[in-house]
């Protein structure tokens, strides 16, 4: 849908495609960063650093188990392993190792999942990761991110890269809307607020963030203000600017194109409950969804701006 | 301590290791004493003669470093860390107690100087084929020693990281097999079968030895001979005894996870006086 605001919006890369030529210009700066990949490079767009730098690539095969517990060994090492798959992929298939091999002592292995969300499109419910924010958040020590766009994931991988501990990168398949201009800075742990508003906040990570936009600029024009926050980190929350949503606009939606019951909107409500309770709604999914083209598959599943735009008016009738 | 090539003085090490391992699951009244005894000879062979490791330097970049995989024998190597000036001596009987750094399974929060934390079994060799590749990278002389469980390697993860070793040529880990023959629930070739064991890591591509776990100049020749072996992985059989040196204690399951009573201690201490 057309909704004029003042982001252009304009379709830019897979946030996938931007962790892979972030990876690459890390590769150059810095001789400890590699990559290992269970047979999904071309996928998960690490293929761009195994030609540039193939002795710090390592392919695993079809093993994320193995992928995962290789990428601790090399860390425990002093390298900065970024292990990449589908996130349905390596959090699944993988997630023993990453609490007992990563998250139980703390190693600094970066994990980033590809093809997160329904909106991978035709491959269907078994590639479609929906569950995996819960999971990684759920790993004491790791730090969440789910980026917006193709600024927001260069930024965030790096700053992952220097973060010292285990990171979890929530990356789609899908082109998606910029959000940002080149030089916004980025912060793990900071949300960063989009556009300002009073009567509700909208707190959205992935690309959820461009619909939250559209659904702002939308209620704009019915007369709400909505104040817009692009929730980047999942973990650590920013406790904060959640409080500060609560306190001067009194009402929250969160959206995401995860499972509402496990991701973002469940650790918001908490840091809301903590801080100053108010009234909330979730956009999100409640179930597997299906195969079919990524855009029919949001417009069918509800994570579009009209669906945050729906939810925003229901809170809005909580709150009076 | 000091390092030592000579058979009569690892084999008394061994036995005094075999006394902490009974004094100090008698006083955590649980833990897993059958598993920990078949693997001393592995060890002190380790730490005694073969790999190069240095109390004063723990982070010392080019050191072999040896992964306890089957993290439930950690009394044995808790007592080997401890006798080479690692950790303290004096509270290895605060074992699985509140507070105690000498935790129930092998845990780096607690103890750094430990190359991984296990009890999960599966996932050491894994790990030990990441540090083999850095050390590869960084052209380090480091070795990566494996200690697997017999039970364990009914892990499927193994079988991964088995795969991994022979494509990526990593010839610098070695993996041990302590078969013993028994796991939890009873005799491996009751529960789950890993025979025809020597064929199947060969047939992974893996440089296969078969060695008596207890004999420590078998081991000896064993270590030197897998150090020759280059463009693939070693795997060593080690031929072991669970429960290995206490009488009552020798093959039976019962002793993979129950702790000796003061009156069992005591009778195991007479027999490895």
């Amino acid at each position: 849908m057309d909704v004029n605001t003042k982001f252009e919006l304009k379709l830019g890369m897979a946030t996938r495609e931007a962790f892979g030529r972030t990876l690459v210009e890390l590769g150059r700066e810095d001789p400890n960063i590699c990559a290992v990949d269970a047979d999904l490079s071309k996928s998960t767009m690490t293929h761009f650093f195994a030609k540039e730098f193939p002795d710090r690539f390592v392919s695993c095969g079809i093993a994320e188990a193995n992928m995962v517990g290789v990428a601790a060994g090399l860390a425990a090492s002093g390298k900065i392993p970024f292990a990449a798959s589908f996130s349905c992929f390596v959090i699944n298939k993988g997630f023993e190792q990453l609490r007992v091999a990563v998250a139980y002592p703390h190693a600094n292995v970066k994990i980033v999942g590809t093809h997160s969300g329904i909106s991978i499109g035709e491959d269907g419910p078994s590639q479609m990761s929906i569950e995996e924010t819960g999971l990684a958040c759920s790993l004491p020590g790791f730090v969440v991110l789910a980026p917006a766009d193709e600024v927001a994931t260069a930024a965030l991988v790096r700053a992952a890269a220097k973060h010292v501990g285990p990171v979890f990168i929530r990356t789609g398949r899908l082109k998606v809307p910029i959000v940002y201009s080149p030089d916004q800075k980025f912060e793990i742990g900071k949300a960063i607020q989009l556009i300002d508003g009073r009567d509700v906040t909208i707190v959205a990570n992935g690309l959820m963030v461009a619909e939250a936009i559209r659904a702002q600029a939308m209620l704009a024009s019915e007369g709400v203000s909505a104040r817009v926050l692009d929730m980047h980190t999942v973990k650590p929350l920013d406790f904060a600017a959640i409080r500060r949503a609560a306190e001067e606009t009194g009402a929250i939606v969160v959206a995401e194109e995860h499972l509402v019951d496990a991701g973002l909107g469940v650790r918001v409500a908490q840091a809301v409950a903590e801080t100053r309770p108010c009234p909330m709604e979730f956009v999100g999914l409640t179930g597997y969804a299906e195969s079919g083209s990524p855009d029919g598959l949001l417009d069918k599943y509800g994570l579009r701006a009209v669906n945050i735009a729906a939810a925003v008016r229901k809170v809005l009738e909580r709150k009076r | 301590m000091t390092r030592t090539q000579l058979v009569p003085e690892l084999a008394q090490i061994s036995k005094g290791i075999r006394r902490h391992i009974i004094q100090m699951l008698t006083a955590a009244k649980s833990g897993h004493p059958g598993g920990s005894l078949s693997a001393v000879e592995i060890l002190v062979t380790l730490y005694w003669d073969v790999m190069r490791h240095d109390p004063a330097n723990p982070g010392w970049p080019d050191r072999d470093r040896f992964i306890l995989s089957k993290g439930h024998a950690a009394p044995v190597l808790y007592t080997v860390l401890a006798e080479w000036g690692y950790t303290p001596l004096e509270t290895l009987n605060t074992l699985r107690q509140l507070g105690s750094i000498y935790q129930g399974h092998p845990d780096r929060r607690f103890i750094p100087v430990l190359e991984a934390s296990a009890g999960s079994l599966g996932e050491g060799l894994s790990i030990a084929m990441g540090m083999g590749l850095a050390a590869r990278w960084d052209r380090r002389p480091t070795r990566v020693y494996c200690l697997l469980g017999d039970g364990e390697i009914q892990e499927g993860q193994i079988w991964e990281a088995a795969m991994f070793g022979t494509f990526h040529k990593v010839d610098n880990v070695l993996a041990i097999v302590d078969y013993n023959r028994i796991q939890l629930d009873g005799f491996i070739k009751d529960i789950m079968e890993i025979e025809p064991l020597l064929p199947k890591w060969r047939s992974f591509g893996w440089h296969a030895i078969e060695v008596d776990g207890h004999d420590i100049a078998a081991l000896q020749r064993a270590f030197a001979e897998a150090a020759e072996v280059k463009g693939k992985p070693t795997v060593l059989i080690a031929h072991t005894i669970k429960g290995k040196g206490v009488s009552f204690m020798e093959n039976n399951p019962k002793y993979h996870g129950v702790a000796p009573t003061k009156d069992e201690m005591e009778l195991a201490l007479k027999e490895l006086a």
